[in-house]
């Protein structure tokens, strides 16, 4: 089974390796499954709209099978002991996306609509350049530590580009969100997504280094325990700018996710509940503050609250061009009609969602034509990556690591239930995408380097040899006082 | 740092389990009523996505299907289409894409489209074996040559309606309303045509209304033609037993408890008339009378046994005939020669003259025969239903004689058939204040066979152009048409 090579050197380490078998043989199998599912869906839904098996299903199903060839490879090659299930699972969503951007590229009604163009080759194309991504991550991220080093770059790097879309003439307010950036002959860009990681890398080096002074250093009152106000200094930062986020790009999505990240990874470096008891505090300060002014926010919370009334509102033409109102309830109704068992794909009508519903409202057209069935496969799906993701955070050795993969796994989770809860009603939507499914080149490519990073760390733990350079000065410099 | 992982991990959990709860909630508990919203565009577009069933007259359809003009957003697969769709939109309704259905379209929607419960199992079959999903038909009553006679022959007159039943069953044979529509010409929804079409019909933009059924929707004063009704009621309660009685009534007759004199059109032999006489010759000053002296609970319930106050379901709904409920003595008198404010739709009025016809007993009116599967098999037929018996037989048969009398030498000569017993009653209605308005020409009327079986009664309704004050009007406009109709059901029974 294994295909390594490595002479079995039987290191009694004290931090407890996590079984020895490389488990790429398992990975393969799985993405012949995460390959042949889309090819097949495909096939379906040419049947289903034609009558006749798509022209494109052969090149179709070389690209997909090519690019998760290659995506394997690297991993043989560069993080044998990676765990075996991230990549499928990964790949499996975004197949099975790119044959609904296919399927809704075949509807009239979006065809009809200013601005089309056909999304698909796009977005195998945003593929191809997150699995390049994905692979170089492989190749010269040789160890994920490395990350450490640029602890305050990264800082610097994620404030920008979160708020590059703000500099004037560069941002692009697209449908009410300023979360955009537009690139003169390359097109938009959605900086939030890349951001997404580079701040789970200054979280995690920043809080390997302060754990011990924002756990220990606090006053116990009321069964919690207070922070020193000195200590609260970063996190009152973080919250300032997922405000500012949220006034001024209009952005509840990204300033929640943002935020929670921060929240989730600060509880896991203190182990000290109270830092989430704050978190909470502060996040709902936050979000009924600006909430109580900003009209973009307040017109989402409405929908979510009463769909069908804002519904009937954009169908008379009071709203002034906020067409996420109308949205909400189409989503409902396309979830509603596909039932149980979906409509079949190819059989909805998701297209009456409008120019989102290959993006946005995704999960929608998935609900309409999957039904209840396949979204709940797609949740399990996302589900099991999350936790493939925690479970890297619990096997890695170092506290870096840990802190990075539940940042980015915790966030990945996030992303989901915000998106995934806005589109189904659950709470207001916020108009982030789901990662992998939806179209939009930044966030597959940023979602595959996550993935990248995800599968060095889980390679890293459980690599069956200790770390080839086996820093004890980790541990030790936490203790010691800078 | 693992035990805050762990937390970490089941939050994660925690947050997927919310997701999957709500899914649930959404597309299994809320999904029925998300998919059947009528505000959700799937709902038209799966009623047009399968050619709709037919409506079916006398074997042939008088509807159709045609695929829609496929301009790009179009999601509406078919369109639908009629056969004489003026003549028939009193039966049929319409089925338009933009503007909705009504009448039978709506009503048996569920058989047209294929989606009703009852064709449920043939539909999974058809699933399973392949077949597209068809939609079901609705047969109907009626008869053609005598929805074409009255349609026609509303036509020539201008405004008005017919609607024929026969006596026996109930069955509609036939149901016209002038000016019409035609439900093709906004079938579709094309801003450019359909629209427009729509538009020009509405009756803001139309004065004349044409999309209102008169048949069963419009209640007219019925004029004279009430004075069957009030006969009727005579002979039940007892006031008169005959035909040839003579009545107790003077000339002038002036109102009770008031100075005003109830006149008659033109000097009639009405002083002690028989009802008979009475009947011959519209006497307002018998029949008025005899509404009096029998007081209102006992015209009331006359009435109502005829189904006055009642909506009629067909299963189309008719408007409900109005005979007032509350009214003093002179009031009474009035509405008893059908003004006041007693009104009637056309089919409340061919139901009295069928229930005369039918020896007293009237039957239920319906214009379903029965739904069929999309395979012609009958899923429901329609039996006929006896509604109630406002005479008894022998009372029938006394008024049938007086209202034969109208017809052979009265005001209804111009219903006559050769070799046919036709009994009829004309009238006409005066309406607008101090009769400013054109009056309305009606006219009641049946037709018996030599084997006494009667396969037709008959109402007319001409909103008259020519604006002749006289009761002959209702005989000389309506009674022709009358007689068409008659003779279009008696000649296809042969």
């Amino acid at each position: 089974m294994s295909s390594s090579t490595n002479t079995p050197t039987h290191h009694t380490s004290t931090i407890g390796s996590i079984g020895t078998p490389s488990r790429r043989n398992t990975e393969l199998a799985l993405l012949v499954f995460a390959v042949l599912i889309p090819v097949f869906a495909y096939a379906n839904v040419g049947l289903a709209i034609d009558e006749k098996v798509p022209a494109g299903l052969l090149s179709y199903g070389l690209g997909l099978g090519l690019i998760a060839g290659v995506a394997h490879l690297g991993v043989r090659k560069f993080a044998p002991y990676a765990d075996p299930l991230l990549l499928p699972l990964a790949t499996l969503l975004n197949g099975l996306g790119l044959v609904m951007i296919w399927r809704l590229d075949q509807s009239k009604l979006l065809q009809s609509l200013p601005n089309f163009a056909q999304a698909a080759p796009r977005q195998l194309m945003y593929t191809a350049l997150g699995i390049g991504l994905f692979v170089a991550v492989l190749i010269f991220l040789k160890d994920h530590r490395v990350l450490q080093r640029y602890t305050y770059i990264s800082m610097f790097g994620a404030l920008i580009l979160l708020l590059l879309p703000l500099v004037p003439g560069l941002g692009a307010n697209i449908y009410g969100a300023k979360i955009w950036i537009s690139i003169p002959g390359l097109g938009t860009l959605q900086p939030g997504e890349f951001a997404k990681i580079i701040l789970a890398v200054f979280f995690a080096g920043y809080l390997m280094v302060k754990r011990d002074a924002l756990a220990l250093a606090s006053r116990r009152f009321m069964g919690l325990y207070l922070p020193r106000g000195r200590d609260l200094g970063p996190i009152l930062v973080v919250w300032f700018v997922s405000i500012l986020i949220l006034v001024f790009e209009t952005d509840l999505g990204t300033s929640l996710l943002f935020f929670g990240m921060f929240v989730i990874m600060l509880y896991v470096a203190t182990e000290r509940t109270s830092w989430i008891v704050f978190g909470l505090l502060m996040s709902a300060v936050g979000a009924v503050g600006v909430a109580s002014f900003e009209p973009h926010i307040q017109t989402r919370v409405q929908a979510w609250l009463n769909p069908l009334h804002e519904y009937k509102l954009s169908q008379a033409g009071t709203h002034d061009g906020i067409l996420h109102s109308e949205q909400a309830m189409q989503a409902l109704w396309a979830f509603g009609s596909g039932g149980t068992l979906g409509t079949g794909w190819g059989q909805g009508h998701s297209e009456l969602i409008r120019f989102a519903a290959n993006s946005d409202f995704i999960l929608a057209s998935f609900g309409e034509e999957l039904g209840l069935a396949g979204i709940m496969a797609i949740l399990v799906i996302y589900g099991l990556i999350v936790e493939r993701g925690i479970r890297t955070a619990l096997a890695a050795r170092d506290p870096f690591g840990k802190l990075l993969a539940v940042g980015l796994s915790g966030g990945f989770a996030l992303q989901v239930f915000v998106v995934a809860g806005g589109v189904m009603g659950l709470i207001p939507l916020t108009g982030m995408t789901m990662p992998f499914v939806a179209y939009g080149g930044s966030s597959v490519i940023a979602n595959w380097a996550l993935m990248g990073i995800l599968i060095r760390i889980s390679d890293t733990a459980r690599r069956p040899a200790p770390a080839p350079a086996p820093s004890p000065d980790a541990e030790m410099t936490q203790v010691v006082r800078p | 740092m693992n035990k805050p992982l762990r937390r970490i991990a089941i939050f994660c959990g925690l947050l997927v389990l919310a997701l999957l709860i709500r899914d649930n909630y959404i597309q299994y508990v809320q999904a029925d009523s998300l998919r059947t919203d009528t505000l959700n565009r799937r709902v038209a577009i799966e009623r047009y996505a399968t050619p709709r069933g037919d409506i079916i007259v006398d074997g042939n359809p008088i509807t159709g299907a045609t695929k829609s003009a496929k301009s790009g957003i179009n999601d509406f697969e078919y369109k639908r289409t009629y056969k004489d769709g003026a003549m028939w939109a009193p039966v049929t309704g319409y089925a338009s894409q933009a503007f909705g259905a009504t009448q039978l379209e709506s009503i048996e929607d569920g058989i047209l489209t294929g989606n009703d419960d009852r064709l449920f199992f043939r539909n999974t079959l058809d699933m399973i074996t392949g077949k597209k999903k068809q939609g079901g038909n609705v047969v109907t009553t009626l008869n053609a040559a005598a929805q074409k006679a009255a349609y026609q022959g509303l036509l020539k007159q201008g405004k008005g309606a017919v609607a024929a039943i026969d006596p026996e069953t109930g069955a509609i044979l036939a149901l016209a309303s002038t000016p019409s529509y035609d439900p093709s010409t906004f079938a579709g929804n094309s801003s450019s045509v359909d629209s427009k079409a729509w538009t020009k019909l509405q009756k803001k933009n139309n004065p004349d209304d044409p999309t209102l059924n008169r048949a069963l929707r419009e209640t007219y004063p019925p004029g004279s033609t009430f004075k069957v009704v009030t006969a009727a009621a005579a002979l039940q309660n007892g006031l008169y037993t005959s035909a040839d009685q003579k009545t107790n009534s003077p000339l002038p007759y002036t109102l009770p408890n008031t100075k005003t004199e109830l006149k008659n059109e033109g000097s009639i032999p009405c002083k002690d008339a028989s009802m008979r006489i009475a009947l011959r010759y519209s006497c307002n000053t018998v029949f008025g009378k005899i509404g009096a002296d029998l007081g209102k609970d006992k015209m009331l319930s006359e009435a109502e046994k005829f189904g006055f106050n009642a909506e009629q379901f067909t299963p189309v709904r008719s408007n409900a005939s109005v005979f007032p409920k509350s009214m003093d003595k002179p009031q009474t008198a009035l509405s008893s020669i059908g003004q006041f404010e007693t009104a009637a739709t056309p089919l409340q009025m061919a139901m009295v003259a069928s229930a005369v016809a039918n020896d007293g007993t009237l039957m239920k009116p319906y214009m379903v025969d029965k739904l069929q599967a999309p395979s012609l098999d009958v899923i429901s037929q329609t039996e006929p239903q006896k509604m109630s018996e406002p005479l008894s037989k022998d009372n029938a048969q006394i008024l049938q004689s007086m209202m034969e009398t109208v017809v052979k030498e009265g005001t209804g000569t111009k219903a006559q058939i050769p070799g046919v017993t036709v009994g009829g009653k004309t009238g006409t209605a005066q309406h607008g204040v101090a009769n400013s308005e054109n009056p309305y020409a009606w006219f009641i009327s049946y037709a018996k066979l030599a084997d006494g079986s009667s396969p037709v009664a008959v109402a007319v309704v001409v909103e008259d152009e020519s604006a002749n004050r006289d009761d002959i009007s209702g005989g000389g406009l309506a009674a022709p048409i009358a007689r068409s109709v008659m003779k279009a059901v008696i000649d296809s029974k042969k």
